[in-house]
């Protein structure tokens, strides 16, 4: 029970942080990046292209941190790449929420 | 009446001995355009579903089309007469716009995601090449009435006119290359396979001879001689990563005719910093170039005398322009930021290049790379000029 109350307390305090992280001007460029460049393969509206769907509705209430390392490692064998070099982990969480709760414009 | 506005004196000269033709010879048409459509262009606004009709000579907007739908990755391509576009959206979207008049003529939605389309070399059908579903849907370019449904069940790319009513294009799931031929009451499909995995684009040289689909999933490209009896693949630039490990590709290139620089193939490489050199009587490399970043588009300059080389993201503020002859990078632009694409007037004298992030499209002299005027436009992607209605794969 102690590690699980431990795990649940990390999870607390990680959403939270997560959040608080990404100040409203980096926030702005992230949308822009997910809306521009995720949209190159994924679609501006993100129900796909060389990509697969990224609507809330596709993601259908997938782990955010499983979003994240897909964001951040990419998927080999596939079209999509690794954004590690360009994305920090706080800021992929960020934008895997962000597909998580925003609906596609 | 916005299309009055940068009507210039020659044009008014022009209307004036038209006029006075017609009083000779016949009675006047009502409907007779003001205006010809040789030097206009359309740029996609790609974040609002809109184009921009742009005049060459003017180097300005002249109006602006919306209710396209989703532009992301749109492109588009010109009836014979230069008077339409048939606009190809991610939607699934086909929309044929009359640039005179600055409407939208007829809009279907032909399939759930697209990526491209083509005109037929006689300018009867307009073909869209589907993601989803995986295929190639034919449409009459009167009517945007479907006249056949090619599916391949595969995401396919790559697709271009070829003469003959002809189209090609690639199967990105199965690693083919079909040629259709729409010449005959049905169909006739001819079905390479194994070209190689995940086959990204597609281009077809001005000649029509030589189709070339660039490779993805390994290093290498793929020709076809669509001259042959029976065309078959080839391999082409084998290993050019040499081993190298492929960088993270954060967009993909693009492929298109403008790949032949006189008696070269100017390509990217895909996930390295370089343009690849090929010769184009024995596709043997005869060179590479290392660039700023990944390259996306790499056009010819028409005449191929240089070579306009734009980068994926997030290297895409730069364009480097690299001499044909030496291969040498002789000039960089930093246009700022989001540089999507280019697009040269017909004989090469200026390029247009599109600048996302800073909503806007910039005129150079492609000679002395003097900048010579800025178009407003939002978050705008491709440029295309009415010249390409003449161009087999444009």
């Amino acid at each position: 029970m102690a590690r699980i109350a431990a795990f649940l307390a990390l999870m607390l305090m990680a959403g939270p942080a997560a959040a608080d992280d990404i100040s409203p001007d980096r926030a702005v460029r992230l949308e822009h990046l997910v809306l521009q460049d995720c949209g190159s393969c994924h679609g501006l509206t993100r129900k796909g292209g060389l990509g697969s769907p990224l609507t809330r509705e596709a993601l259908g209430g997938a782990d955010p941190h499983a979003i994240a390392g897909i964001i951040l490692d990419g998927l080999p064998g596939t079209a999509m790449p690794p954004w590690r070099p360009l994305l920090t982990e706080t800021e992929a969480l960020w934008i895997a929420n962000y597909l998580l709760e925003e609906p596609a414009k | 009446m916005t299309l009055i506005a940068p009507l210039s004196r020659r044009v008014v000269v022009g209307l004036a001995a038209t006029a006075m033709l017609a009083l000779a010879a016949a009675p006047v048409r009502a409907e007779t355009p003001c205006c010809a459509t040789g030097d206009l262009g359309l740029i996609v606004e790609r974040a609002t579903g809109s184009l921009v009709v742009v005049d060459q000579s003017e180097r300005a907007a002249i109006g602006r089309i919306e209710g396209l739908g989703d532009l992301s990755h749109a492109s588009l391509v010109y009836s014979p007469d230069e008077r339409y576009a048939f606009v190809f959206g991610r939607d699934g979207g086909l929309t044929k716009v009359d640039i005179l008049a600055q409407t939208v003529v007829k809009r279907v939605v032909q399939a759930g995601n697209s990526i491209g389309g083509a005109i037929s070399d006689d300018g009867r059908l307009v073909a869209v090449s589907n993601y989803e579903p995986g295929g190639v849907r034919v449409f009459d370019t009167d009517t945007l009435d479907m006249v056949a449904d090619i599916p391949t069940g595969s995401k396919t790319v790559g697709l271009v006119d070829a003469p003959g009513r002809r189209f090609v294009f690639s199967l990105w799931d199965a690693g083919e290359t079909w040629i259709a031929d729409l010449s005959g009451p049905m169909p006739k499909i001819t079905k390479l396979t194994g070209i190689g995995t995940n086959p990204y684009d597609g281009l077809i040289t001005g000649d029509g001879r030589t189709y070339i689909a660039g490779l993805f999933g390994e290093d290498g490209l793929v020709r076809i001689d669509l001259w042959a009896e029976e065309p078959e693949p080839r391999r082409i630039l084998p290993h050019y990563g040499r081993g190298r490990e492929k960088l993270p590709v954060y967009k993909m290139p693009h492929l298109e005719g403008w790949a032949l620089a006189g008696d070269q193939f100017v390509l990217p490489a895909v996930g390295q910093h370089e343009v690849l050199w090929m010769d184009a009587r024995d596709f043997r490399e005869v060179a590479r170039t290392p660039t700023h970043g990944q390259p996306v588009f790499a056009m010819a300059r028409p005449g191929g005398r240089q070579v306009w080389v734009n980068f994926a993201h997030p290297l895409n503020d730069t364009i480097q322009v690299i001499d044909s002859q030496s291969h040498e990078i002789v000039h960089e632009l930093k246009p700022g930021p989001a540089v999507l694409h280019m697009e040269f007037t017909a004989r090469g004298t200026e390029v247009w290049v599109s600048v996302r992030d800073a909503d806007r499209v910039d005129v150079y002299d492609a000679a002395t790379f003097e900048k010579l005027g800025e178009i407003a436009a939002k978050s705008p992607s491709g440029i295309f000029f009415t010249a390409r209605a003449h161009k087999i794969g444009l």
